[in-house]
Formats: C-alpha cells, structure tokens, sequence
C-alpha cells in the first residue's frame, strides 16, 4: 500500500506557525478581557502626556504645533511594545504550565516556534495602536495621509515583533512570569529615550546623546514623519533598517534561549 | 503588658512581614521604584526644556520640578501594592488565619498599611537622594528635605488605605491590580508631572480640583522654594481627607469581610 505524499516542509512550517497565531487569537477572544491592559496603557500615556507636556510645542525649536500628531505614534510603538511584552509573559506562562515542553518535543523547528508567538504579537499590535489612533483623531491629530499611516502601521507590527523577541528571549531565560518588570520596562525605556517627548535639539545633553544612538528614534521618526511633515523615502529607510538589526539581533537571542532550553 | 502595646507589637510584625514581603519578591519592588525612576528619567531628559516656557514656575532645574512627582508616583504605586499584598493574604487564607487570632481586627488593616508607610518613607529617600546625586538642589534645605518625607510617607499610608479597602471589599488580587492603569490616570489629571498653568484642558480643570494636586504641591513646595505654611497646611489637609476616605472605606469593607468570609 502506498503512504500519502508528505506536504513539503515549508507548507507545514506556515500551518505551525498558522496554528500557533490561532491559538494567541483564541486566547484574545476567550479572555477579551486580557488585552485591556494593553489598550489602556497606551491610551492613558498619550492622553496624559498630551494634557500634560501639550505646551511644549511653544518652544522654539519645535517641528509641529499639535502635541497630539507628535505624541500619537509613539504612544502606538509603546502599545507594541507592551504587547510584545505580554507575549514573552504568556511565554513564560506555558514554560511554568509545561506547554512549551510539548512543543519542544515536537518535530517543528525552533524558529517556528518562536515565530508563531512573535508574529501573534505583531498582529495584536494592530489593537491598541488602532484604539489610540481613533482618540488622537477625535483629540484633532492630523492626517497622515495613507501612506503615512501604511508606514506606521508596518513600524508598529515590526516593532511588536522586537518586542516579543526580547520578551521571549527573558522568558526562556528566566523560565518565570516574575521576569515580566524586566520585559517591559527594557521596551519601555527603549521607546521612550528617544525623541518621544520632544525633538532632538529640544532633549537635555544626556539625552540627546542616547536619544541619537538609540536606534528606535529612527523607528519613531519613520512612524511620526506623516503625522507632522510628509512622508520620505529618507526618512523612511533609517527605520527599516534600525528594525531589522533589532529583529536580526533579538531574534538570534531569542532563538539561541529556545535551543537551550530544548537541550 | 497593657493591650495598647501589645497591639502596636501585632502592627509591627505585621508591617515587618509586609516589608519583607515587598523586598523579597522584585515583581512587587518594580512598579514602586523602578517604573518612576524609569519615567522620571526619561521625562527630565525628553520634556526638560519646559523649564523655558513662559509661565514655568522658577526652579533650579527640571529634575528639581520632577522629584515630588516621581515621589507621588512611588508612593501611589506602594498603596496599590499593599492592596495587592493584602488581596493575595485573603485569596490565601493567612487572613481568615488572623481574624481567628485574639487581636483587633484593626490592627491587621494597620499592619499593612505602617509597611505602606515604610515603602513610602523608603521611596521618599530614594528619590531625594537620586535628585542630589543628579543635581537637584533641596531649596529649603534639611527642614525641606524633613518635610518631603513626612508628607510621602503620611500619602502612602493614606492612599495605602484605599488600597486596603478595595481588597478587603473585593478579596482579589487581579481587581486591585486593575486599578494599576487609575493610579496613572489620576497622576496625569495632577500637577504631578507639570505646572498646572501650563497643563491643557480638560487636563488643567480637573488638576485643579485634584486633592493629589495639592498634596504634590505641598511635596514640591520645600524642594524648590521656601517652606509656605498655606501650601504645607492645604497638603496636609488633603491627606487628611484621603485618611478619612480610607478609614471611612477600611472600615466598611472590614464588617463586610468578616460577615461574607
């Protein structure tokens, strides 16, 4: 008798991976509850640092008169970066629970494991960014333009990913939720020290200087430029390529835990 | 020994354990030091040009401006985890464990909440002492410095008692720990991170009925200027008023858990 013909591995790979996404998406809509946390963290610091720092466009120096069109993409890089977060925390969950072991023991390879959890995160990225997105347009933030907000949407998704490679990575590391402070506030001050608050000639010394090798002010000005100039292939390609040595560097880390883990 | 010490000697080993608790488990050490001293950095280094504003009230630095607000940040944060602390205690059964024993059941609320003192006094040195190792200046010097502490320490005790009430009321930690995203809502709708005069509406208008306002005002006040008795006096009678809020609410929720279980 003649045995049916194997799919080809990378079909199978897609459909692990697909699996993985579903079961983060089951996980959403079972628990709706679950990703309020990371809604609301978001919408909170952009409605509080618009009420509070929304004077700062009176100085001089700086390159929009709307706090609200300034402020709003960072604030939807920070909802990714709380959700990658989440996800290296469910992470460190199944690794407790004995999920992952299951996994590990399967024939899938490593990085498809990683990947499902990772592009989960980026898909459930596109949640908070879009509910603080909605509120900064109902507060009066510009249009974009629908390439501008494209770009966005894609800094966003890849920031999410950078997010829950870090994420996963301490996770396996550490094999324990109690390692979720870490993993966020490491995502936290990557975003913030940066020109999140203000432009660069605008940040103290100090942080100017960070601000300038942190490659995530590439990131934020790649997702910003629409909202307050227009959008450039300049100013675009910096932030391409901070997220790809930042998914190149995490994602190797992230991969290297996971082989460790499994041995 | 007479009943009053032998209840202060409960309240003590109480607060001990809570304080033990807190430092053991860095999960319950972050929210309350690391996250405000994160973001105080981050917000003096990104928003420290607001001192040129037209309207900034004059202070040596931004940092200076910042303190009592990383300050009120810590120490609401330190309420909240108390009450996480004490939600935990009731889903555990270590509370049903003290109602048993022969003490006031007000010194069990009054165990956690000298912890939350301690936390607070703690987060009151700690930040005071980031600020003059960065630069800060204590305008008012040693009785400024005396000040900042007294009221930090008085406000995480008040706000612990909040705290307290939702989880004696609630008896669940992931409820308490849900009011996480409020602590921030009402440090933005404060003059916590920026003058009121400069804030944008509707921020500005319901900072300025805020109680938190002016208790940050009354923290602030020594570390940039000199020592005003009507600020110090509309601080402290803010905090009384979240102590009654809370003792009002303790004590509601208590009655409620000893009848419910």
């Amino acid at each position: 008798m003649e045995s049916a013909a194997q799919p080809p591995e990378w079909r199978t790979n897609l459909a692990t991976i697909g699996a993985l996404m579903a079961r983060a998406k089951n996980e959403l809509l079972r628990v709706p509850g679950a990703a309020i946390p990371g809604v609301l963290a978001p919408t909170i610091f952009f409605l509080g640092l618009n009420g509070v720092f929304g004077a700062l466009t009176q100085l001089r120096g700086f390159t929009t008169g709307s706090y609200e069109s300034f402020i709003v993409p960072v604030s939807m890089l920070q909802g990714a970066g709380f959700t990658g977060a989440a996800a290296g925390v469910n992470l460190a969950r199944d690794i407790e629970q004995g999920w992952i072991d299951r996994l590990l023991v399967s024939p899938a390879p490593r990085w498809v494991l990683l990947a499902g959890n990772v592009l989960a995160a980026s898909a459930r990225a596109l949640i908070p960014a879009t509910f603080v997105l909605t509120i900064a347009f109902l507060l009066g933030a510009s249009w974009p333009g629908v390439d501008g907000l494209l770009v966005t949407y894609f800094m966003v998704a890849a920031m999410a990913a950078v997010a829950a490679c870090w994420g996963s990575a301490l996770a396996l590391r550490f094999k324990s939720q109690s390692a979720a402070p870490l993993m966020q506030a490491g995502m936290m001050a990557l975003i913030l020290t940066t020109t999140a608050y203000a432009p660069l000639a605008l940040l103290q010394p100090w942080m100017k200087s960070v601000a300038e090798v942190n490659p995530v002010t590439q990131v934020i000005d790649a997702a910003r430029q629409g909202f307050v100039t227009g959008v450039s292939w300049t100013e675009t390609w910096p932030g391409l390529l901070a997220l790809l040595a930042l998914l190149a560097i995490l994602g190797a880390w992230a991969l290297r835990e996971m082989r460790r883990t499994a041995a | 020994m007479n009943e009053l010490a032998v209840n202060a000697r409960v309240v003590r080993a109480l607060g001990m354990r809570s304080i033990r608790q807190t430092f053991r488990r860095p999960q319950l050490m972050a929210p309350i030091l690391i996250f405000p001293t994160l973001l105080l950095a981050i917000q003096t280094g990104g928003a420290g040009g607001a001192v040129h504003l037209e309207g900034f009230p004059p202070v040596q630095s931004f940092l200076q401006f910042m303190l009592a607000g990383a300050m009120m940040q810590s120490l609401m944060l330190a309420g909240n985890s108390g009450g996480i602390a004490l939600a935990v205690d009731i889903e555990m059964g270590f509370t049903d464990r003290l109602f048993t024993a022969p003490i006031p059941r007000y010194t069990i609320v009054l165990g956690r909440l000298a912890g939350t003192a301690a936390l607070g006094l703690f987060a009151s040195v700690w930040f005071l002492a980031i600020g003059l190792i960065f630069g800060a200046e204590i305008h008012s010097g040693v009785p400024g410095v005396l000040i900042a502490m007294v009221l930090v320490t008085a406000t995480a005790m008040a706000v612990g008692g909040i705290g307290a009430a939702i989880a004696l009321r609630t008896g669940s930690a992931s409820v308490v720990q849900g009011l996480f995203p409020l602590v921030l809502v009402l440090l933005f709708l404060s003059s916590a991170f920026f003058p009121n005069d400069l804030m944008i509406q509707p921020a500005k208008a319901i900072a300025e009925y805020n109680p938190l306002s002016l208790v940050v005002e009354g923290i602030r006040g020594p570390i940039i200027a000199d020592v005003d008795l009507g600020e110090l006096g509309a601080a402290v009678l803010a905090i009384a008023g979240i102590v009654a809020l809370g003792l009002l609410l303790s004590a509601r929720a208590l009655r409620h858990r000893l009848r419910v279980g």
